[in-house]
This record gives C-alpha cells, structure tokens and sequence, in this order.
C-alpha cells in the first residue's frame, strides 16, 4: 500500500515537472489546431514533412544555443552568424568546391564564437551586450560582403545535401536535424564535458574549486552556438539555392523562445536537448497553423513573442519558488 | 615505543611566513598532525586562520617555510597539488552544484568513465560505476541519505556537509581541512557532523578543523592550535584546558597554556 502511494506521489511530482510542461502544450497547441483546422491540410503527413523542413535551420540553431545557455551565456549574434557564413559558403562555391564552402562557412561560426567568448571573458561584461555587439557587427558585415545582392547556388550537390535532398526517402533536412540532435544529447547527457557545462553554468564557484577550466568551457560553449548557427546558414543557403543577407534575420526571437519554453534554464545549469527540438517544432507549428489559418505574418511574430514571455515568465517562477 | 598508525604524522607544517603588501599575515607558523587526529585551528577573525589554510590547500604559497606530508617535503602550488598530495579541502560554500544529484556531485570533474577506451577518450561517463562507489563512500559514513539521486538543493545543511565531506574522503585524502563545517547548522545536524569526523577520524584520515565554536571544538578535537595576530601562540591538548581558556587564548587574554 504505502509502496503504491508513493509511487503514485512520485507520478505527480513528475506529471507537475518543468521538463514536461513542453510535452502538454505542444500536444495542446497540436490538438487546437487539429481541430480548427480539421478542414485543411494541417493533418497531413506532407504538411507535417513541411514543417520539418522548415524548422530545421531553426531547430539546429535552438541546439547550438542551448549549449550557450546551459553554462549561463545568451548568443544574439546567431541570426546574422546563419546570413554571414550562409553568404561566404555560397561565394566559396561560385569559386572551389563544396569542402571548401563548408569549412569557410563553419570557421565564420567558430571564428565568431571565439571573438564572442574572448571578449565577454577578457572584459567580463554579459553576454547580453556583447552579442548584442557582434550582431550588430555581423549583420553589418553580411550586408556589406555583396551590397545587398543574393548569391545563388547552382551546385546540385549542394543543395541536395543541404536542401532539397532525400535519402531512402528521407529529407536531408530531416537527417541533419536527428543527426546534431543526436550528437548534442549524448555531450550532454553522456559526457563528462557536458556536466562540466552544467557545473560551469550551475555553479561556476563549485566548478572552479573541483579544478574544471570554467573559461574553457563557456568559451567552447560559444563556438558551439555559433557553429550551429553556420550550419543553419549553410541548411538555408541549400534549401532556397542561394544565399541572403536577410537569413536568420528574423530567427533569434523563435530561437530563444523555443529553447526557453523547452525547459532550458535562460540563467544557466539546467539544458534540455529534446526539449529545445519540441521547442523548435512547436514554434513551427504554430506558424503552420496560423499560416493555413490565414493570419499574417505580423500576427504570427506577435504569436512568438508571446510565447517568449510565456516561456520565460515560468522560467522565472520556478527559479524563485527554488 | 611501539610506533601505531596513529603516532605517524600526516601533515607537518614547519616556520611558514606569509605577508600581504606590508601585512605579515602568518609569522613562522608550526604544527603537526597526526594520522587520525583531529585538530583544530582557532584564532580570531584576522588571526590568519584563512591564510593558513590556503598555504595548505594550494590557493596561496608561503613565502618561506615548507610543508611535509608523510614526513616527505613537498611543494604545493595550486589547489590540484594540494590534492595529489592527499589534502582535500571541505570548503565553506561546499562547493556544489545545487542542480546536481548527489554522484554528480560526489565525482565532479573526477568522473568515471566508460571502459571502452574509445567510448572513455570520447569522456563517455560509467553511471552505474558512479553510483556504486558513490554509495560505498557515503556508506562509510553511516549518514543518513534519502535517494542517491537527489538533488543537492533538496537535502539539508547536515546531509550536504555529510555528502562533501564523503566526496574529499572519497577522493583517497589523507588529511581533510574543513572551514567552519557547523557554522550554518542547527544544534542535531552540528552532532550530525561531529558523528562524521569521528568517523573519518577513526578511518585515519587526519582532520584540521577551523572552527569558532569552542563547544564544537572541545567536543571532537583531540587538539587546537591557536592562532593569534599571525603566530601560533598555542597549541595544547583540548582535555587539558578549559574552554574559557581557549577564549582566553583567541582573544590574546593569556599566553600562558603553550
């Protein structure tokens, strides 16, 4: 009998976890829409694909930032890291081939990480401002690499791997996503760096005393966002055969949504892989459905920011309730 | 004289100096410990208490001086030194991560890894492993601990001291410093504690407790070391004197019992 109780209290106290909250309402949000839409295409299998693709820079980039997050840093610079390093892999492309176009796209992301990492420890200010500084700086110098202009992608390689492709009927897309999304569990999950993440985010005094090189980890944490972010850049340049300075740009507030209201901590030592892809697929969703549900775009970005507060107005309640 | 485990000394600090700017905070500081005793260290605030400690523990260096570990001189240069020389410290804040459980805690950044050596390059952690030892290291110390589990902001101040002091143990010290281990608990968690150094004690390890409370220190130290304005002014055998001639001693009343 007692052993029942408990088990039954146990089931509570889970059923009430902030881990799970991102269960209930992206099946609510799923079952709003399932029924408001009944008389559309929203339940479909293709409708669903689309989505998919749709979310995947968006989910790889909520990835990246959950590792800037879970040692207690936030990265603005992602958005314009997706349309700076999507802009150099397609002029690398127009010129050598697709290696090159990828490690010059990538070493945008790793190069921008360790600026942001480097100052923000070198002038120990918040990572608020000084990604806010290299975003700034980042989306200046996207603009500024073509005066504006698109660069297409006519590599069919490319944007088969990048794009368009399917593999055994798989998209590409899809396969990109569960292959980082695999990656990132298992550092997080399975390695001991990803403890050290959240020991460094947690508890940087603890972490420091048990001999863990703080500053290593949240710098490593920043490469990891923004490398990310590149591939991002380089999953859009593929999908739309080109590449623009407008990419990503309107990203950074679905991005931070979704990894907040998918139960990563924004205040560092607590990060949820699975919950930043929930997260991701939600925000997609609900733009889905309030696409097919003929809303505008304008009501679809008061829609994210919305969940943001959400999101964060649970993120805050829980860290005073301890 | 048959020499026991107990007459060996772990931790021998010989004339160590130490100034801050023109502040002489440590004035050719001396004391032993023997395996399995357990030592406190009183002074008041500014009497060099900290100072001390972190010559030992590796956060500061003497100026001049040396320490001996097993009757072997070595040199302590940073907080991982002091560890490969078996002195772990327990600090005040404990040093844990709040959101972790307790094996995290009990093996952060020490981790266990995976037997594979491809899987153990990668950093891959042995869980279970974790678990197991963790349990024995806690187990050692008869406490009191609910799941192995749970989160170390769910337990209380006696539970966490029980699980840090069991983490510095477990990481094969000879000699653990702990920086004031009562100064946030109630009256039944501070005989929690009391019960713990017993123990370690009893398993040889050689305790230097820094301490306020002068019923804490008469109740488990075999002996206190008194520090007053940088130098040691006393060092008496705590059944041999009366806590009000600890006080006494602290506040520089007398120098007569050394």
């Amino acid at each position: 009998m007692i052993i029942t109780q408990s088990q039954r209290l146990n089931f509570k106290q889970l059923a009430l976890k902030r881990e799970a909250f991102i269960y209930y309402i992206f099946f609510a949000v799923l079952l709003i829409f399932a029924v408001a839409l009944h008389d559309t295409a929203f339940l479909s299998v293709n409708n669903f694909m689309n989505i998919i693709r749709q979310t995947a820079p968006v989910t790889i980039m909520a990835i990246g930032l959950t590792f800037a997050l879970a040692v207690g840093h936030i990265d603005l610079s992602i958005g314009s890291v997706v349309a700076l390093s999507a802009l150099v892999g397609a002029l690398l492309l127009q010129h050598t081939g697709i290696p090159l176009a990828i490690a010059g796209a990538l070493l945008v992301g790793i190069t921008i990480g360790l600026i942001n990492g480097l100052l923000i420890e070198r002038l120990q200010v918040s990572s608020l401002l000084i990604t806010l500084g290299t975003m700034g700086v980042v989306t200046g110098l996207a603009r500024q690499l073509t005066n504006l202009e698109s660069v297409p992608i006519i590599n069919q390689d490319f944007t088969f791997f990048f794009g368009a492709g399917e593999v055994w009927g798989i998209p590409v897309l899809l396969i990109w996503t569960l292959a980082i999304a695999l990656v990132a569990f298992v550092v997080l999950n399975n390695l001991a760096f990803g403890r050290h993440l959240l020991a460094a985010g947690g508890s940087p005094k603890a972490a420091r005393a048990m001999g863990i090189n703080v500053v290593r980890v949240r710098l490593t944490a920043l490469v990891i966002s923004s490398s990310a972010a590149a591939l991002a850049g380089l999953l859009y340049a593929g999908r739309l055969h080109g590449a623009r300075y407008t990419l990503g740009e309107a990203d950074l507030l679905t991005v931070i949504a979704a990894v907040a209201i998918g139960g990563t901590s924004l205040f560092g030592g607590r990060a949820s892989i699975i919950g930043a892809i929930l997260g991701s697929l939600l925000m997609g969703m609900i733009n889905n459905g309030l696409i097919l549900s003929g809303f505008s775009t304008n009501e679809q970005m008061i829609a994210r920011g919305i969940i943001l507060i959400i999101a964060v107005a649970i993120g805050i309640k829980e860290l005073k309730n301890g | 004289m048959v020499r026991t485990a107990l007459d060996q000394v772990a931790l021998e600090v010989n004339n160590i100096s130490k100034s801050f700017g023109g502040v002489q905070a440590l004035k050719n500081v001396s004391f032993t410990i023997n395996k399995g005793e357990v030592v406190g260290l009183l002074g008041d605030n500014g009497a060099g208490k900290s100072t001390l400690v972190r010559c030992i523990s590796g956060i500061h260096q003497p100026d001049s001086g040396e320490i001996l570990v097993n009757e072997q001189p070595v040199t302590i240069t940073s907080p991982l030194d002091a560890r490969a020389c078996g002195i772990e410290t327990v600090f005040q804040d404990l040093a844990m991560v709040p959101e972790f459980n307790i094996t995290e805690n009990l093996f952060l950044n020490r981790e266990i890894r995976h037997k594979n050596p491809i899987l153990s390059w990668l950093g891959w952690l042995d869980t279970k492993a974790m678990e197991q030892k963790g349990r024995k290291a806690l187990n050692r110390l008869n406490s009191r601990i609910p799941s192995y589990t749970e989160k170390i902001h769910n337990l209380s101040g006696g539970q966490r001291q029980a699980v840090a002091i069991a983490r510095a143990v477990n990481w094969g010290a000879d000699i653990v410093i702990m920086d004031e281990p009562t100064a946030a608990l109630g009256v039944e968690q501070s005989a929690q504690v009391n019960e713990l150094i017993n123990i370690i004690s009893g398993q040889g390890v050689a305790v230097l407790l820094i301490s306020h409370n002068m019923q804490h220190v008469s109740e488990t130290c075999d002996r206190a070391v008194v520090l007053y304005q940088g130098t040691s002014i006393a060092d008496v055998s705590v059944k041999e004197v009366s806590k009000e001639q600890l006080v006494s001693l602290i506040t520089g009343a007398s120098v007569s019992a050394a």
